[in-house]
């Protein structure tokens, strides 16, 4: 889900033999260790050891870890940039999708086990409370990401518009980070810390895109 | 090269093809292992808590008697209580670490013996007071009480302790005294979460007089009928039921009577989230969440919170003609 930028429309690959792909684990791999924080909490959750106020908890560690996949997907392109690695962006679009799977989790953490579908109250937090606000901008910016990750979703809009699409990563991991500061009560090192490196990983694409930008310009005049 | 043995039967040799196959799977399956393990370990890491500690084992008060417990005062909620384990481990004390299950894990090192507490300003005895003295002063009352934090949980805890009221009258404030000024000890050494400037240091808190005279108003040294955890505030803290808890300051060291209103941590922390009053109030909000419910710790659903916590019919006479919403 990720803003890609080699993903044209490529031709089918080589048939291959199975597994051997470059870093064909990879991606697997990511996948397996992305639910271990899914797997600790259900062993903690039967064992009494999420503590005494267990659904915040889980609420919280599920908030943290779609953050902390955002920040990842959005690292790749920078990382690739950066340093020419590949790596990262062939698994941009998993880690999106782990964002989103986090993301939606935890909303429906606070949707069923935190507010038991209490609708005013779900509304009200919505509207007037700004920290509930940005993170729910922030999922909803999410979804049509998630549900256009497919190839066929990207031959459907043409790579182009996708791209452009996929761009709303950067409004909504910003506006997660945003949540996360507004949200705690006196102690922000933890988000800033989340937040600094997202500024830095913005700065970076920023830059890289108006260099794009002026490197056309120039060829076209 | 193949490292069967010759004599194999044909049957055990694996075919080349498969051979290699193999080995590729087991480094795969070694690779996809090791991505897995960094990724979730990293993961683990950064967003998972290990499981709380066990209840400490707090000993017995140091005193002679143990209080004479009216058994269900009328002020006792008859609400089932909050385990001691949860009470003990669970809670806010920045002192010690900003996550709920910090100060049971970094109290420990808190040494509550010997333990003064210095009374001054607008008092007639102005004095430096023994904990080990102050404990024999009056008689110890079990309350039990329901505990609202302004983070829309709550507790229903029994404490142990004495009206403020009979301390207050003890130490005979003078005709200037409007407030009382709590103060918390300051030594980072013995409170790590001191270091990190997350509040203004010391922690300060503080009463209207006649607030501190409510009957409902008290002094504890003890929980569920032993001495209090250091993580609950050790030796002494401040309970006032109808409101927040962050009111109830922890491990005095200071009580002074003063003219001012005193400027108390939180207020001065974030004066538009938290006032000096903080009384329980689900009909104004905190500015980023709302009052009106609140979990209790180990229910499911959420429940109403009351106006003054439910104990309106004894302390909102304290606040007849006062605003409501300025009493946060
Ligand atoms: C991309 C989307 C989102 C991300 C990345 C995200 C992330 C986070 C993070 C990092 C926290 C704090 C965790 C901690 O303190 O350790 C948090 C808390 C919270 N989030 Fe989100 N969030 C998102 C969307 C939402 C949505 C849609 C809602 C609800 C409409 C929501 C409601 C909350 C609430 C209520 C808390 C506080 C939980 C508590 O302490 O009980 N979040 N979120």
């Amino acid at each position: 889900m990720a803003v890609a930028t080699e993903a044209e429309p490529r031709p089918a690959p080589p048939a291959r033999r199975r597994g051997s792909a470059p870093y064909g684990w990879l991606k697997p791999g990511i996948l397996l260790g992305a639910f271990v924080p899914v797997a600790s909490m259900v062993q903690r959750a039967a064992s009494g050891g999420l503590g005494a106020n267990p659904i915040a908890e889980v609420e919280n560690e599920l908030g943290l870890a779609a953050l902390i996949f955002l920040v990842a997907a959005t690292a790749c392109t920078p990382f690739r940039r950066l340093f020419g690695w590949t790596w990262p962006v062939r698994i941009r679009r998993e880690l999106g999708l782990i964002a989103f799977f986090y993301a939606l989790t935890h909303f429906l953490t606070y949707l069923v086990l935190d507010q038991f579908f209490d609708w005013g109250a779900i509304a009200a937090d919505i509207l007037k409370r700004p920290f509930i606000t940005v993170g729910f901008t922030a999922l909803v910016l999410l979804t049509p990401l998630a549900i256009t990750s497919t190839n066929s979703w990207v031959k459907r809009l043409g790579f182009k518009r996708w791209q452009r699409l996929h761009w709303l990563l950067y409004p909504a991991v910003a506006l997660a980070a945003v949540h996360f500061i507004w949200r705690v009560k006196a102690d922000i090192r933890q988000p800033l810390t989340y937040a600094l490196i997202l500024a830095a990983l913005l700065a970076v694409r920023l830059v890289l895109y108006l260099r794009k930008r002026y490197a056309a310009g120039e060829t076209l005049s | 090269m193949r490292r069967l043995p010759k004599d194999s039967p044909s049957s055990e040799i694996t075919p080349e093809p498969l051979f290699w196959r193999r080995r590729e799977f087991m480094k795969n399956a070694g690779l996809i292992g090791g991505t897995a393990l960094v990724t979730g370990g990293s993961l683990q890491w950064l967003v998972g808590k290990s499981p709380p500690p066990d209840a400490p084992d707090t000993p017995p008060l140091p005193i002679a008697q143990l209080p004479s417990v009216a058994q269900h005062g009328q002020y006792d909620t008859a609400e089932p209580l909050n385990s001691f384990k949860d009470v003990s481990t669970y809670n806010n004390y920045y002192e010690f670490g900003l996550d709920k299950g910090d100060p049971s894990d970094n109290a420990s090192g808190l040494r509550t013996r010997p333990w003064t507490i210095t009374v001054e300003g607008e008092v007639a005895n102005p004095q430096v007071i023994d904990i080990d003295t102050l404990l024999q002063w009056f008689p110890l009352e079990e309350r039990i009480y329901r505990m609202r934090c302004v983070e829309a949980w709550s507790m229903v805890v029994p404490w142990l302790g004495f009206q403020l009221s009979d301390l207050v009258k003890r130490l005979e404030p003078t005709a200037k005294a409007k407030f009382i000024e709590f103060t918390t000890l300051f030594d980072p050494k013995q409170m790590p979460g001191q270091r990190f400037p997350v509040l203004e240091w010391p922690y300060v808190e503080g009463l209207r007089l006649d607030e501190a005279l409510s009957p409902l108003t008290m002094m504890v040294v003890g929980l569920y009928g032993k001495m209090l955890p250091n993580q609950n505030g050790a030796p002494l803290r401040l309970v006032v039921p109808w409101k927040y808890g962050f009111k109830g300051i922890k491990s005095i060291v200071k009580i002074r009577f003063t003219e001012q209103q005193p400027r108390t941590s939180w207020a001065l922390a974030a004066p538009d989230e938290y006032g000096f009053y903080a009384n329980v109030n689900p009909a104004v909000d905190h500015p980023r969440w709302s009052q009106a419910t609140e979990r209790r710790i180990g229910e499911l659903q959420r429940r109403k919170t009351l106006p003054f916590n439910g104990y309106g019919e004894w302390v909102a006479d304290l606040y007849a003609g006062m605003d409501p919403r300025r009493l946060y």
